[in-house]
């Protein structure tokens, strides 16, 4: 029952990560995107991480895909449908390295010298409760850099959105005619 | 319950699939993705060693890149954003000021 639940949401997630890489068009990509995302989260529930599956929906699939399709929107409104250019030699270079590299990380799975504790886990694990105690105990520090790393974000988040500004008081003229009033396309 | 050596194979995939998708796509918006793609490959490999050695640590860690990936996320988009209202573009070989 979950090696048939594993192997269906396992397809999904590779077959959506072939649409990510192999659509023509963006907006595909950000489709394909939350199938795999999806997926992902169904696997992170096989593992027993519910807490980690809820945030993979509520962030990933809920915030960043909404995000990005908010930006193809904005972007092609302005231009119609940017050209893709993808056929070149690189190509070929490009996908001989990503096939050795995953032959690489094949040869060092098959041999895994993991003290796998398998068996059912303690009723607790991957709950709320343990991810929170988790975060402030053992990983307090981290925790509270993570907030950090969020407000710079947002702040940059709002310089670079905000356009440019006249950073002296006696800007150009030309400077400030250059400006679009465009709407803002960031915001979490 | 599924074998371990499982989900550190779709991980492996769908991490290469992501680095093709960086090292081959132009589109900006593409590339980024291919990003993400990876970093949730990574995450399924935390999630499946923290069950597999019963340690809450590969969840925790999978929290920080969520955090991370999030504000990445952000600022990247914006940036790509910034670079379409001055070029009109957002194919990164058309991004190369910075070249010698």
């Amino acid at each position: 029952m979950e090696i048939a639940l594993f192997v269906i949401f396992a397809a999904l997630a590779l077959a959506g990560g072939v649409g990510v890489i192999a659509s023509g068009r963006a907006i595909h990509s950000a489709l394909a995107l939350l199938l795999v995302l999806s997926a992902l989260a169904i696997l992170y529930l096989l593992l027993g991480a519910q807490f980690i599956a809820v945030l993979q929906v509520i962030i990933y699939a809920g915030a960043i895909v909404v995000l990005f399709l908010f930006v193809i929107m904005l972007l092609h409104m302005a231009t119609g449908e940017t050209p893709v250019r993808g056929v070149r030699p690189r190509r070929t270079g490009a996908a001989a390295g990503s096939l050795l590299f995953l032959g690489g990380l094949l040869v060092a799975i098959v041999r895994p010298e993991v003290p796998v504790r398998s068996g059912a886990p303690d009723p607790a694990f991957g709950t709320a409760e343990a991810v929170g105690r988790g975060l402030f105990t053992q990983f307090l520090l981290p925790f509270e850099l993570a907030s950090v790393i969020l407000l710079a974000g947002m702040i940059a988040a709002v310089v670079l959105a905000k356009g440019r500004m006249p950073l002296h008081a006696a800007a150009p003229a030309e400077e400030s005619a250059a400006e679009r009033p465009e709407p803002e396309p960031v915001g979490r | 319950m599924v074998p371990l050596p499982y989900y550190l194979v779709l991980g492996a995939v769908l991490f290469t699939l992501g680095l093709t998708g960086v090292l081959v796509r132009r589109n900006a918006l593409i590339v980024f993705m291919s990003i993400e793609l990876m970093l949730n490959s990574v995450n399924l490999t935390f999630v499946a060693l923290s069950r597999h050695l019963a340690s809450m640590a590969g969840q925790l860690a999978v929290f920080f890149t969520i955090v991370v990936a999030g504000v990445e996320v952000v600022v990247g988009l914006a940036i790509i954003v910034e670079i379409f209202r001055s070029r009109a573009t957002v194919n990164l070989d058309d991004v190369d000021l910075l070249r010698g």
